[in-house]
């Protein structure tokens, strides 16, 4: 009998190598823990992620599905084994010059399914490239940049890097690109020193109850490889965290009552084997369940169970917004729209689980994690493990995307607890699973709105009101509920408003931060009754929005006047011909009657940039060495979006110095200054202006102390810096300056906090220095049969202020689309029951259609150069505008998202029925 | 620390069962899904290593798929046209690294009701054969899985084939699949159709329908209904899909609702039948 042993030999990136873990091993486990090779990402377990795909004897395959004893005498190569002799090869460069790589935990796996298909197509077509990499996932990219860096694998080089003063605007690569593309980038899950303890949490199966513990020294006792096992009682300081000071209701580990499904209840932490051979059931825990509290109705309803027993009524937190008098403008319009739509809960499903590892240097604590906060990590660290701020460091990894998922704390406090009390390494890396069922989610919304208008369109009157699904703690439901009633309107002039939100609290996974923060469910309801008043008044659905958008010298519904950087009416101009082009296609495709029919919709978007009415500042600096070497101290977390390239191009151009010279340290709490989360929209408006400023303040400094003019021109050197002002020529000696503890002889830095004004009982106020503004349109093919939607094109105009990388800005605008094409379509999380990639679908290859991005450039100036925020700003139109499509198409409205197969035909029966159709 | 047997031969494989309960891995795409955050403890019996069990082969009146053929290996292999659906099955299953490595056998011994390659290999009349030390039985696949993750096959008998019986070269065949999405998709509905042409009409119909109940279905009224029906465009509107109610039994699920999948089934029945039907009438 031919018994594996544990030794098995292969062939790894060209090498005989070596396995020696247990012959089931998964093959990207054995890979990562054995040989360091953690380019093989391990997303899910599962094959529904694709992010560890391997090569196998030429063909490509999941490395979490292969046995260490099925590779044996086999052929694998990682992406590890792609660049020859440190050169990258063609297709990795491809992917660096086209921004295929955003946050770079999927890269790998895109990399080798196409590094297959290469190998077997010479040119493949966009068809075999979608096909080829159809296994693999991205949650950044909207797919489009790679199959463009695919396609074009034998392009040229990237050109020159640009001159001194170019650097904004141009499409400089990645600073951070080449280790996402050769698999050496370190994320969460990559890394841990030596002997470093495994730390598992052990969840709620119910979506409430009680649980009592049993004997945990039995328990410790029969696993001799388990170190220690937490409970609430052990968390020294406050077993209590949330974003917002007043909100700090969610327990580290449950304190004997459960309020979701895959809530902590204990942690174990022991030697990693150990870890692993557990089942949860093992832990000796009883559950006592209880009816749970599910959905907006059930937490609305007289007498409902509470969550929280301080929170009358389930309610978290309610938003509100008067302007004029809505009665009034309703009685004098002639034309009224209203309707009544409802959202699921959508899951962040970035590609890398969270993760990250903490050890005890001296008495403090440093935390090794993915994460969008590291300042925010660190003051809530320190509250629930009862130290000085001081005493936490926190150290990002790589993150491998964020989406708002990333800013509530995950492992972060458990890790620190755990390396602090054992004077040892912890690491811990959720599942898949694990990472669905406990981490935020996207609000659900139930939504009521009515809008009026005159016949000639103009907009009288809207009344809205949105309740959302907080979920099982505070998280940010806050600020949804903050954020809803300022931008429901749409990005449109009215002047008597009414809207108003709610967040109520339930058993479920705790709603927060998403793309958006309720804006993106807002709009879906606000954009249909655009199209529902344009048909009324028979007016084209893009003139009337032109005849109602925002412009310079409006007043917004929260009396805000707008004064610089509104460029909605340029962006639905610019998708003027389009929209007449398609329009036309969409009715000579429809006179053939078939089962499918084509539509065409539009959506307007709105949305501000930071925080709202809080002041939310961010500082930047920037250092050079003796050598002359130029360092950027980036405390904006870049998760694919960007900012340890856009930062620098900022600070570039306003030092006077080449983008080339910059080097990045990325968000270090030692060794960054808060440049605040990652999030609202507003590292490129807000850290973009403290990187100007740092550059600035430094420039400032270099002149002052070679006595020059402020047209000077610097040539950093070895040891130098030579100053031209003109004729004159004055050289600074770097190596004769004092160095601060990181080296650098010269320092500049720059805050900025963008100006805001407290919003008053209506809802009035400056809640935003400056809003984004954009439009959508897509084209769909319904089936009108099985219900099926298939977008077939977007064209996406974006107001960005100035675009710092257009490259970049494409790429946000590509994954804002396709996750809002998402929402409109497919994903909708069920606890319990859609815990997996395979479960809860996310947009493939093939579903994400060619988009035309049209980028708009009305300066804001308070932005640096004129930049403004685009990261939720490109999610929001999506899905509005897909809906819209469908109804043009159909002549059906779409109330419930995501609008699956089933949904859509349901609608278009229902229509039928009622001779709508 | 739990047996891991890796055999190069069948026998010992066989001999292996008798001796003890093992999970039998092969292509590992239904094993490691259902284990994710679980210790990896199983007494496994891997037959990866037994070559001797892959690959597509013409046997006479029959064609054999060796109980380890990958999908893509079906994908890959020149077959008659008879083939074409399950083919097609073979390209919507998963992603490519799900094709390479899922075998044909392990689809139909996982027994999901939405297994994407159930429904052709029922249209081609495909028998499984098991086998245990001193006794090998074949039996329809119909007759193999027997429920939701259920099957006929005893805890010391392995699959060790799929045997498929020739048809004339003129026989065609169509998949159609319906999912929320275009790649890595669970079916809300599949259907898998085989059609037997004689002198411009339906001479044999077989068809199957997937994810509308417990175990792929096939209808055997609607074949009937449809033998001797002139193969045209509009061969599936040529009869009567009302029975199908009393023949399928969907669930509701987040997939899709009962209803729907009934519906929904039979508007695809309609268009694969009018896709053979216009392919294989044009021919001359």
């Amino acid at each position: 009998m031919n018994i594996a042993t544990s030794q098995v030999t292969l062939t790894v990136n060209g090498l005989t190598t070596e396995l020696r873990s247990p012959p089931a091993t998964r093959l990207a486990h054995a890979l990562r823990d054995e040989h360091g090779l953690t380019g093989t990402k391990v997303g899910c377990d599962a094959g529904d992620c694709g992010a560890c795909t391997v090569l196998i004897d030429g063909e490509q395959l999941c490395a979490c599905m292969v046995s260490v004893a099925q590779a044996a005498g086999r052929n694998v190569v990682t992406v590890e084994g792609l660049a020859k002799n440190g050169d990258l090869s063609d297709l990795q460069a491809a992917f660096l010059r086209h921004g295929a790589a955003q946050c770079g935990i999927c890269t790998p796996g895109m990399l080798m399914a196409a590094h297959d298909l290469l190998g077997k197509r010479g040119s493949p077509s966009e068809q075999e490239v979608a096909d080829a990499l159809g296994g693999v996932l991205c949650r950044c990219t909207g797919y489009r940049k790679i199959i463009d860096a695919i396609l074009d694998v034998g392009g040229s080089r990237r050109g020159d890097e640009p001159e001194i003063g170019k650097a904004v605007g141009s499409r400089v690569g990645r600073l951070d690109g080449a280790p996402k593309v050769t698999g050496d980038d370190v994320f969460g899950a990559d890394f841990a020193p030596p002997g470093a303890l495994t730390l598992r949490v052990i969840r709620a199966p119910v979506a409430s109850g009680r649980f009592r513990i049993g004997d945990l020294g039995a328990f410790k006792a029969a696993h001799p490889g388990i170190s220690a096992v937490y409970t609430a009682d052990d968390i020294p300081g406050h077993n209590a965290f949330g974003v917002y000071p007043t909100g700090k209701d969610q327990p580290v580990l449950a304190d004997g009552l459960i309020r979701y499904r895959g809530e902590a209840l204990v942690a174990v932490v022991g030697h990693p084997g150990a870890v692993a051979a557990l089942r949860d059931d093992d832990l000796p825990l009883h559950f006592e369940q209880t009816t749970p509290v599910i959905g907006i109705s059930q937490a609305a309803a007289n007498g409902a169970t509470l969550v929280h027993a301080d929170r009358p009524g389930n309610i978290l937190a309610e938003g509100r917004l008067v302007k004029g008098d809505t009665a009034a403008g309703f009685a004098m319009a002639d034309h009224v729209a209203e309707g009544a739509w409802q959202t699921s809960f959508v899951e962040h499903a970035y590609i890398e689980p969270e993760a990250g590892w903490a050890e005890r240097v001296g008495d403090r604590i440093e935390i090794h994690v993915t994460t969008q906060s590291p300042y925010m990590d660190r003051d809530e660290v320190a509250h629930v493990l009862g130290m000085e701020k001081e005493q936490i460091r926190i150290v990002p990894t790589a993150c491998g995307g964020g989406f708002g998922g990333k800013l509530d704390l995950s492992v972060q406090p458990l890790i620190a607890l755990a390396a602090r009390d054992l004077g040892v390494p912890v690491r811990c890396a959720y599942t898949r699973p694990e990472s669905m069922a406990s981490s935020t989610k996207r609000h659900p919304a139930a939504i009521r709105a009515r809008a009026g208008c005159c016949a000639d369109g103009k907009l009288l009157a809207f009344e809205f009101h949105g309740d959302f699904d907080t979920g099982a703690y505070a998280s940010w439901g806050p600020t949804v509920a903050d954020r809803v009633p300022v931008h429901a309107t749409g990005p449109y002039v009215v002047s008597n408003v009414k809207n108003t939100s709610c967040a109520l609290l339930t058993n479920a996974p705790p709603s927060g931060a998403f793309r958006g923060f309720g804006v993106p469910q807002s709009a879906i309801a606000n954009e249909a009754l655009m199209d529902d008043l344009a048909e009324m008044c028979g007016i084209d659905p893009l003139d009337f929005r032109l005849i109602n958008a925002l412009r310079k010298g409006d007043e917004t519904s929260s009396g805000q006047r707008l004064e610089y950087s509104a460029g909605l009416a340029e962006c639905l101009e610019a998708l003027r011909s389009a929209w007449d082009t398609e329009r036309e296609e969409a009715g000579r495709f429809n006179a053939a009657a078939g089962d499918v029919r084509r539509g065409v919709g539009i959506a307007g978007m709105w949305y501000g940039c930071g925080n709202t009415s809080m002041s939310n500042p961010s500082t930047i600096t920037i250092g050079i060495s003796a050598e002359g070497q130029v360092t950027l101290y980036n405390g904006a977390m870049d998760m694919g979006q960007g900012p340890n390239t856009i930062m620098p191009q900022i600070a570039a151009d306003a030092l006077g110095v080449p983008f080339g010279r910059f080097n990045v340290v990325a968000g270090d709490t030692d060794r960054t200054a808060d440049a605040g989360k990652s999030s609202a929209s507003r590292q490129t408006f807000v850290s973009g202006k403290a990187a100007q400023r740092a550059g600035e303040n430094l420039r400032t400094k270099i002149l002052r102390l070679a006595n020059v003019g402020p047209n000077a021109v610097l040539e950093i050197d070895h040891g130098k810096i030579v100053v031209h002002d003109g004729e004159a020529e004055r050289t600074l000696d770097l190596t004769a300056m004092a160095a601060d503890a990181e080296g650098d002889v010269l320092t500049g830095k720059g805050t900025f906090d963008p100006p805001t004004k407290p919003l008053d009982d209506n809802g009035q106020g400056v809640p935003y220095a400056t809003y984004g503004f954009g439009a959508h349109l897509a084209v769909a093919d319904i089936d009108m049969v099985l219900g099926n939607v298939k977008i077939r094109r977007i064209v996406a105009a974006h107001d960005v202020g100035r675009a710092i990388n257009p490259t970049f800005l494409e790429g946000q605008i590509h994954g804002g689309i396709a996750q809002g094409l998402g929402l409109a379509l497919m994903e909708e999380y069920i606890p319990g029951r859609t815990e997996n990639l395979h479960d809860y679908l996310i947009p493939t290859f093939g579903d994400v259609p060619p988009i035309d991005v049209i980028l708009v450039e009305d300066p804001e100036p308070l932005g640096p150069y004129g930049a403004k925020g685009i990261g939720e700003q490109a999610l929001i139109p999506t899905a509005p505008a897909i809906f819209n499509a469908v109804r043009h198409a159909t002549g059906v409205r779409l109330h419930h998202a995501p609008a699956t197969p089933c949904r859509v035909r349901d609608a278009i029966l229902a229509a039928r029925k009622s001779n709508h159709v | 620390m739990p047996v891991y047997l890796r055999p190069n031969n069948l026998e010992e494989a066989l001999g292996a069962l008798q001796q003890q309960p093992l999970t039998v891995l092969a292509g590992g795409t239904d094993h490691y899904p259902a284990r994710v955050g679980q210790p990896l403890d199983d007494d496994l019996l891997d037959l990866t290593n037994i070559s001797a069990l892959r690959g597509i082969e013409d046997v006479g009146e029959t064609w054999r798929i060796g109980a380890l053929t990958t999908w893509t290996d079906i994908i890959r292999t020149d077959l008659p046209a008879c083939f074409d659906g399950l083919k097609a099955a073979a390209r919507e299953i998963g992603g490519v690294q799900i094709q390479n490595a899922g075998t044909v056998a392990g689809n139909i011994c996982n027994a999901s009701p939405a297994a994407d390659g159930v429904p052709n290999l029922m249209a081609l009349d495909a028998t499984v054969e098991l086998a245990r030390t001193g006794a090998v039985r074949r039996l329809p696949v119909a007759d193999f899985v027997t429920g939701n993750r259920t099957t006929v096959l005893a805890r010391d008998e392995v699959v060790t084939a799929i045997y498929v019986p020739k048809l004339t070269d003129a026989a065609d065949s169509a998949f159609l699949k319906l999912g929320a999405r275009k790649y890595l998709v669970i079916s809300i509905v599949m259907i898998g159709i085989v059609l037997v042409p004689v002198d411009g009409v339906v001479g044999e119909a077989r068809i199957a329908v997937g994810a509308c109940a417990p175990v792929s279905r096939r209808l055997r009224a609607l074949e009937e209904a449809l033998t001797g029906r002139r193969l045209d465009a509009v061969l599936g509107e040529a009869v009567d899909m009302t029975p199908l109610a009393g023949v399928l039994s969907p669930i509701d699920d987040m997939r899709g609702s009962a209803t729907y999948r009934l519906d929904a089934a039979i508007a695809m029945l309609r268009r694969g039948l009018n896709i053979l039907g216009s392919r294989m009438g044009e021919l001359p």
